[in-house]
């Protein structure tokens, strides 16, 4: 039988999973729009091609893998049994409260695809199309539910009192990881780094770009809200708050340092900023309180372009800056929830933020070396100065505009 | 017959075109290009790494006259670029045109151009 409030609570987290679905195409706009031209029918492609295998893989692995109740190996790891199972009452309250069966399945599912979207920015522009493909499915139908499951599914980290609440580690996190192997063992785009320095590559589209970053910032809304599990009204209308003044407070911190940095005022890098808020309160969304919201995103917003240079100094080419938003804010957001939150130690967000760094850094090269032994990772060269979406798709995505393709 | 090819600054081209209406001058074609001249280059800064753009937006516009009207076309250019202080303002090429063909009516050279 159903109540009103399980009701209530139900659509709200299929209205949440409907925005979680809608990060995708900001995914998409932002990834285009900072990049080349010539390689914007590839990002798509990926774009649109990774969402299915999120969706496919988590329906088939992932869903049992990250909450498989009982663990085999330890509180390590565990697995429910290949496809859905929903069981009896998969649609009343004695389920969960908050969600059917379904509900739970589908909410999960879009997460899963979008940590797995996390990576393609990062190798953009030079990456193979069917090894990038390949990558995807494995990190996203294993690694990420595993990871997943020490905490959410009730794993071991989830018993030692770590505290994720949306995913800055768990989602944001593990795809950052992802980003930055991928990012580092392609090495970087032809022209990138010259002997004298770092030499800038454009992206193509700045209204593209913002029009991604809003959608995501949109998202979010369903991301952090829908990970109340329920409608409760307290906890849904905070959580709406700290997120949205942590995005807020990440748009001024980007704002102020790429400022003073640079002496003129970077619309990409507050665009960065604004996700770098946003990734940066995904963790403790929930538990710190406004005011230290604005602070969380600050912060993030400072370390997001601090990020994007450093790694420009190591000659790691992140086209999209998605190892910044989402890896070194991911990693900010989970210790700040040790830091702002009185509930919850330092020591073990910390043991949590190392435990996903080994085991994501771990798993993302062997599965990157392997898949470069058997594929390889890379496009040549002709192949990149001609650009992927010709090499890759002998399509353009601009036919009939005059694209001046110069660098 | 002549041909005129102008290379000229974007933000200067609805006022060239004004002259050269003025002037009897009513056919012409305008393209985006990129160039460089003597000018200095431009510093643009993208994601914190300030770099500098040498190749420049322009604007070619090209215009085939009959010999008596190449003055005014060259007047009209001249007027609004003449005099500004910074350098790489662009240059006007006048290339002698061998025919030209009125595609609707077949007509040839002098004729098809006017």
């Amino acid at each position: 039988m159903s109540t009103p409030d399980f009701t209530i609570n139900n659509t709200w987290m299929l209205i949440s999973t409907i925005l979680v679905f809608l990060m995708h195409l900001g995914f998409a706009a932002l990834e285009a729009g900072l990049t080349r031209a010539k390689n914007t029918v590839n990002i798509l492609f990926k774009n649109t091609s990774i969402v299915a295998i999120g969706l496919l893989t988590y329906a088939l692995c992932g869903f049992s893998l990250m909450y498989p109740g009982d663990f085999i190996l330890g509180d390590w790891l565990g697995f429910a049994g290949f496809g859905l199972n929903p069981g009896e009452n998969w649609n009343t309250p004695s389920y969960n409260v908050g969600y059917t069966y379904y509900t739970d399945f589908i909410f999960q599912a879009m997460f899963a695809a979008t940590a797995a979207t996390i990576v393609s920015g990062a190798v953009a522009e030079r990456v193979k199309l069917s090894s990038f493909l390949l990558f995807s499915t494995l990190y996203v139908a294993i690694i990420y539910p595993i990871a997943g499951s020490w905490k959410w599914g009730g794993g071991w980290l989830d018993q030692l009192g770590f505290y994720d609440f949306a995913g800055s580690t768990l989602v944001h996190g593990v795809g950052g990881w992802a980003a930055l192997v991928g990012a580092y063992v392609l090495g970087p785009r032809i022209g990138k780094y010259t002997r004298k320095g770092a030499h800038p590559i454009k992206g193509h589209n700045m209204p593209l770009t913002a029009i991604g970053v809003f959608l995501l910032w949109f998202g979010w809304y369903g991301f952090n809200g829908g990970s109340v599990l329920s409608a409760n009204p307290g906890a849904v209308s905070t959580v709406f708050v700290t997120t949205t003044l942590s995005a807020a407070g990440g748009v001024i911190g980007s704002m102020i340092l790429s400022w003073y940095l640079s002496n003129k005022p970077d619309l990409s890098m507050i665009l960065n900023g604004s996700l770098a808020g946003l990734v940066g309160i995904t963790a403790g969304a929930d538990v710190i309180d406004p005011a230290t919201s604005i602070l969380v995103g600050l912060i993030s917003g400072l370390l997001v372009v601090s990020s994007v240079l450093y790694l420009d100094s190591r000659k790691i080419d992140d086209p999209v800056g998605a190892i910044s938003v989402h890896l070194i804010c991911g990693l900010w957001g989970t210790l700040a929830v040790g830091i702002f939150s009185t509930d919850h130690s330092i020591s073990i967000q910390l043991l949590g933020v190392l435990s996903y760094g080994v085991f994501c850094l771990a798993s993302s090269m062997l599965i990157f070396y392997l898949i470069d032994k058997l594929l390889g990772l890379r496009v040549d060269e002709q192949e990149e100065i001609v650009g992927l979406d010709i090499s890759e798709h002998d399509m353009e995505a601009y036919a009939g505009f005059q694209i001046f393709n110069v660098e | 017959m002549k041909l005129i090819i102008a290379i000229i600054q974007p933000e200067e081209l609805p006022e060239i075109k004004e002259e050269l209406l003025k002037n009897k001058i009513y056919k012409f074609t305008v393209s985006n290009a990129l160039g460089q001249g003597k000018e200095v280059p431009l510093t643009e800064v993208y994601r914190g790494i300030a770099h500098e753009i040498s190749l420049l937006k322009k604007v070619r516009l090209e215009i085939a006259v009959n010999d008596e009207y190449v003055d005014n076309a060259v007047d009209s250019i001249i007027k609004v670029a003449q005099g500004a202080k910074d350098k790489g303002r662009g240059k006007i090429f006048i290339l002698p045109v061998e025919e030209c063909i009125r595609l609707r009516t077949n007509e040839r050279g002098k004729e098809a151009i006017g």
